[in-house]
């Protein structure tokens, strides 16, 4: 195995280097610090073992070590199980729910980052390996793996990137005013409030934006409600939400106009200032199940298309 | 998941005399607006229920 060790090495290395490096903490504060992120760390230096010795496994003609990784692969299965049950577990205690969608999506995100970093460290033990046999210098044969395991993990980062609001909406300020005791957002219905003081509130520091789909894929992606909810509980986190559990007639709700697909969404933060607000809706990830793409079917297009024309 | 009874009317709080109180919710009578919008704030925040307006003057609270 000696002959191998600067090989793994530095496949764990890198492997590890490509989970720090995915590794975000945002003020959503998820991962959460210090436990969650020391957690994943060390399932990001599993991971990375795991892609560094595959190929030493298998140039050893060790098969038994290659099923036994594909075993230890299937464990990884278990991250986005854990994930889930997790923010499952949490997600009574939260102001805002977060909704299943947006807990599927963090889940799924967890596990795809593990299986990225065995990629990398897979590709630099290849390509470390691949200098050896053209006679590299030992020095040649590092740079040559970091490189390609740096380009990877880049490349690999760049496919796993989401969407954001933005890119498939227009978000912009909203009027808030009430009809009798029905709260409403440029004429969309959000939810009758019958508490006088509750509407005072609504009108003195409630804010809200229009969140406007740029085409029918936008629109029907927006439609989803683990999407919206998806929204409510990223503003409401990082605006700061003035609300406590006996107080439903602050929740923050997501309502889509029927007849163009429009979303509404109003919210009493803590800190009432609109740009800010806007700007949390606009960097919202769009959800991978919420994401819907009318557009690219054969059959409705034609008709989405005109739909598109109202928007 | 739980499970249970979501969506129903816990109480109704009105000026209306008329309106009969049955077994199923409670009716809480109030003699002016302030005092329905007092019963229903309390109520509300008992029951952790949310104060609609029927625009009859009736309030529901209803959790949700």
């Amino acid at each position: 195995m000696e002959k191998f060790s600067m090989q793994i090495i530095l496949a764990l290395f890198m492997g590890l280097l490509a989970r720090i490096y995915m590794i975000r903490i945002d003020q959503r504060q998820y991962p959460s610090y210090p436990q969650g992120l020391i957690s994943h760390l060390t399932l990001g230096v599993i991971a990375s073992s795991l892609g560094a010795v595959a190929l030493p496994a298998l140039i050893q003609k060790e098969y038994g070590a290659v099923t036994f990784l594909a075993l230890a692969a299937q464990q990884f299965r278990d991250v986005r199980n854990m994930e889930r049950q997790s923010l499952d577990n949490i997600e009574g205690t939260e102001l805002v729910p977060r909704g299943t969608a947006y807990i599927e999506e963090i889940a799924k995100a967890f596990e795809a980052r593990n299986y990225m970093v065995i990629i990398t460290s897979l590709t630099t033990s290849i390509f470390f390996y691949l200098g050896k046999k053209i006679n590299l210098h030992l020095y040649g044969q590092i740079v040559l793996g970091a490189l390609t395991g740096m380009i990877m993990a880049a490349v690999l980062k760049k496919v796993l990137k989401r969407q954001l609001i933005m890119e498939i909406a227009e978000v912009k300020p909203a009027k808030i005013h009430f009809k009798g005791p029905l709260l409403m957002v440029n004429d969309v219905v959000i939810m009758n409030i019958g508490l006088k003081a509750s509407r005072k509130i609504y009108e003195e520091v409630g804010i809200a934006v229009e969140i406007i789909p740029h085409d029918a894929n936008g629109r029907e992606t927006l439609a989803s409600i683990g999407q919206r909810q998806a929204i409510a509980h990223n503003t409401a986190v990082q605006l700061g939400i003035r609300k406590d559990v006996d107080e439903p007639d602050f929740t923050p709700m997501l309502r889509r106009n029927p007849n163009n697909g429009h979303i509404v969404f109003s919210l009493i933060p803590m800190e009432p200032n609109i740009d800010l607000l806007v700007e949390a809706v606009k960097r919202t990830p769009v959800l991978e199940t919420a994401k819907r793409k009318p557009l690219e079917s054969k059959k409705g297009k034609s008709e989405n298309n005109q739909l598109k024309g109202e928007l | 998941m739980d499970f249970g009874i979501k969506e129903n009317i816990v109480a109704i709080v009105t000026t209306d005399k008329n309106m009969i109180s049955t077994t199923t919710v409670p009716v809480f009578y109030a003699n002016s607006e302030e005092q329905k919008e007092k019963t229903a704030l309390l109520v509300s925040k008992i029951t952790m229920g949310m104060v609609h307006d029927l625009e009859n003057g009736s309030y529901v609270i209803v959790k949700h």
